[in-house]
């Protein structure tokens, strides 16, 4: 029995048992459906996280004051101190490290802004000129500390708190308060949106020395550094943790996070969740599997005296054998195939309901979604197809 | 030509044991039109399914034209039922969801004979069997002779040398019974060797060599030497 024979034969068969083929080609499908959906939403979650969190920066290094990994590490901690904090000064060294590009000092804190009689609570980031390209913010209008302009009370406005204080005037050049303070609206946010849980619509940005006076510290919160290029981040964090050091009298007491390994511990993780769901889904593959036994191990039982004519007529138990298994794979490839689609289909729905969620399954997955699929098929196949080809002629013919 | 030899086939129910066949000695030349008679459980399907290698005896030896079966491996056997014996059952044995001419291209299609060469064969069996009307139709919608003539139409489309017939028609009634017989002895008059197991006295008359079973054992084997 030739190759395409058995596999036509095997067709008519699937085709000659409508229901009971539409039932085990649903099952199929939806596992493999399932696999393309959770997947696509997996990792368009990844995609997503990974893209806001590159979108805050490029080359990003973080530099915050005390040591992050063990508490136990800082001797001073011992003897009751505190560790020492960043300061301006610091920032500064840093600021002469060859590989930086740009740093940026930072202050974070909450105050009241009342101007053209109204009053509201916002945050306000003290800094200084580099935070907005370092932070990829965008002004829509006016200029932040521009040359010349260093040491002066300005203030620039989230692109939501210059729509609420002046709706109707030009925000630039209006006087502001923050608490007692007096600044001078020197520039506006482009609206941006949230990111990161952040939403820079609705800050403002001062001067990191009237941040300090406003805050009463001489402390930093954070000073943001952008490198030169993507290959000297490391070297730049080696960088300032000894220029750090030194200044803090050989103390290592801060600790400096990099985008990319933050980054490339959030990947870890959801594309570990990703396959996590990936598992799962393939679980209703299984379920398929064992329903297509089923139903084969049945179509045994009902065939047994066609298969027994088949080899009274000259079929060896390797035809019968391939016949079941032809059957198998035309089914799952059926399942694997329409699943497939179905999960194409379903992934697209979500990108239209969700259109920030990058929805796409990775190719990985719809390949071993269809695997799987083909795979359980054959392999729940073959206790049937060897029960069918095993069994007596005679016997089967006269279902003894 | 069949040569069987000491053949015993015995089965085992519980610790009972039915001696189905007992040291039968048979020769059976080329072209002979044979017929098998005798009580029921007499052995003479086990007779037959041993012929048709459907079934293996438990000792004795076995030559189908000058050949000897029973060294034979599964593969082989099944390809000497696939090219030279034809085998019809009483009970028809067509596979229900294909066509009268699907159901007659199934031994073709087991031994890998091209599509277009499949074709122009059915279509000469339909014609030989005077099944062309049918030739779509499934079984279901056959009358019982129109099923027998599609199985002796399928157990002759390979051209083999001996047709088995099982009670080929105890589902038949009289008049149509005789006309599927007399089919066969046409298939025996081209040179095909003719077995048939049968209940009916005078069916079994018309062979011209009968066989009479009892026990497992052939009781009497006698020739019309006047045909
Ligand atoms: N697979 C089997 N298992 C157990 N016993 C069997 C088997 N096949 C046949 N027999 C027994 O062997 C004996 C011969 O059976 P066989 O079918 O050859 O008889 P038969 O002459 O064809 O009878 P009938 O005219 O009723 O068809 C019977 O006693 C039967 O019960
Ligand atoms: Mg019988």
């Amino acid at each position: 029995m030739t190759l395409s024979d058995t596999l036509q034969t095997s067709f008519k068969t699937v085709l000659s048992y409508r229901i009971r083929s539409l039932l085990i080609v649903l099952a199929m499908a939806l596992g493999v459906a399932a696999v393309v959906v959770l997947t696509a939403l997996g990792d368009g979650a990844r995609n997503y996280i990974i893209n806001q969190f590159s979108s805050i920066g490029t080359n990003l290094l973080v530099v915050l004051p005390g040591r992050a990994e063990t508490a136990g590490s800082f001797p001073g901690a011992i003897l009751g101190q505190t560790p020492r904090d960043l300061t301006l000064a610091d920032a500064q060294l840093i600021g002469r490290i060859p590989q930086v590009k740009r740093y940026a000092p930072l202050n974070v804190g909450a105050a009241e802004l009342s101007a053209a009689n109204r009053l509201r609570e916002v945050t306000v980031l003290g800094s200084n000129t580099n935070l907005i390209p370092i932070r990829h913010m965008q002004l829509a209008q006016g200029n932040f500390l521009a040359q010349g302009s260093e040491n002066s009370a300005q203030i620039v406005l989230g692109a939501k708190i210059a729509q609420e204080f002046f709706p109707r005037s030009q925000a630039i050049g209006q006087r502001i308060r923050l608490n007692d303070s007096r600044f001078l609206v020197s520039g506006v946010l482009a609206a941006q949106g949230e990111s990161m849980g952040f939403n820079t619509d609705e800050i403002v940005i001062i001067p990191i020395h009237h941040a300090q006076s406003l805050f009463n510290t001489t402390s930093l919160f954070r000073i943001l550094i952008e490198a030169k290029n993507h290959s000297e981040i490391e070297s730049v964090k080696h960088a300032v943790l000894s220029v750090l050091k030194q200044s803090h009298d050989g103390e290592e007491d801060i600790t400096v996070i990099t985008q990319d390994a933050v980054l490339a511990t959030f990947d870890r993780i959801l594309h570990t969740m990703t396959l996590a769901v990936a598992g799962i889904a393939a679980i209703s593959l299984i379920v398929a599997g064992i329903l297509i036994m089923n139903v084969m191990l049945i179509a045994v039982t009902q065939r047994t005296t066609e298969i027994g004519l088949l080899k009274a007529i000259g079929a060896t138990s390797a035809n019968i054998r391939y016949l079941f298994f032809a059957e198998a794979i035309w089914l799952s490839a059926a399942g694997a195939i329409l699943g497939f689609f179905l999960g194409q289909f379903g992934s697209w729905m979500i990108r239209i309901a969700y259109p920030l969620l990058p929805a796409w399954s990775p190719i990985w997955a719809s390949t071993a979604g269809i695997a799987v699929a083909l795979a359980t098929g054959i392999l729940a196949s073959l206790f049937p197809a060897s029960r069918a080809a095993r069994l007596d002629p005679v016997n089967a013919l006269s279902k003894r | 030509m069949i040569r069987l030899t000491a053949i015993t086939r015995t089965f085992h129910m519980g610790d009972q044991a039915v001696h189905a066949l007992n040291d039968i000695n048979l020769y059976i030349g080329s072209g002979e039109y044979v017929s098998i008679m005798g009580p029921s459980g007499s052995g003479k399907s086990t007779l037959l399914n041993i012929i048709g290698l459907l079934d293996r005896p438990d000792s004795g030896s076995y030559e189908l034209d000058n050949r000897m079966i029973i060294d034979l491996s599964e593969t082989e056997q099944a390809q000497v039922r696939r090219e030279k014996i034809g085998f019809v059952f009483q009970s028809f044995h067509l596979v229900p969801r294909l066509t009268a001419a699907e159901n007659i291209e199934l031994p073709l299609i087991l031994s890998g004979i091209p599509q277009k060469q499949r074709q122009s064969r059915v279509e000469e069996a339909l014609q030989a069997f005077e099944l062309m009307q049918r030739a779509n139709h499934r079984p279901a919608e056959l009358s019982g002779g129109q099923r027998q003539r599609v199985a002796i139409a399928r157990a002759t489309v390979m051209q083999p040398s001996v047709i088995l017939a099982d009670e080929p028609t105890g589902n038949l009634d009289h008049q149509i019974g005789s006309e599927v017989m007399a089919l066969l002895e046409d298939l025996h008059h081209r040179g095909t060797t003719l077995i048939v197991v049968t209940h009916d006295r005078e069916l079994g008359a018309r062979a011209h060599r009968q066989i009479g079973m009892r026990d497992g054992k052939i009781l009497t084997d006698q020739s019309n030497d006047a045909v």
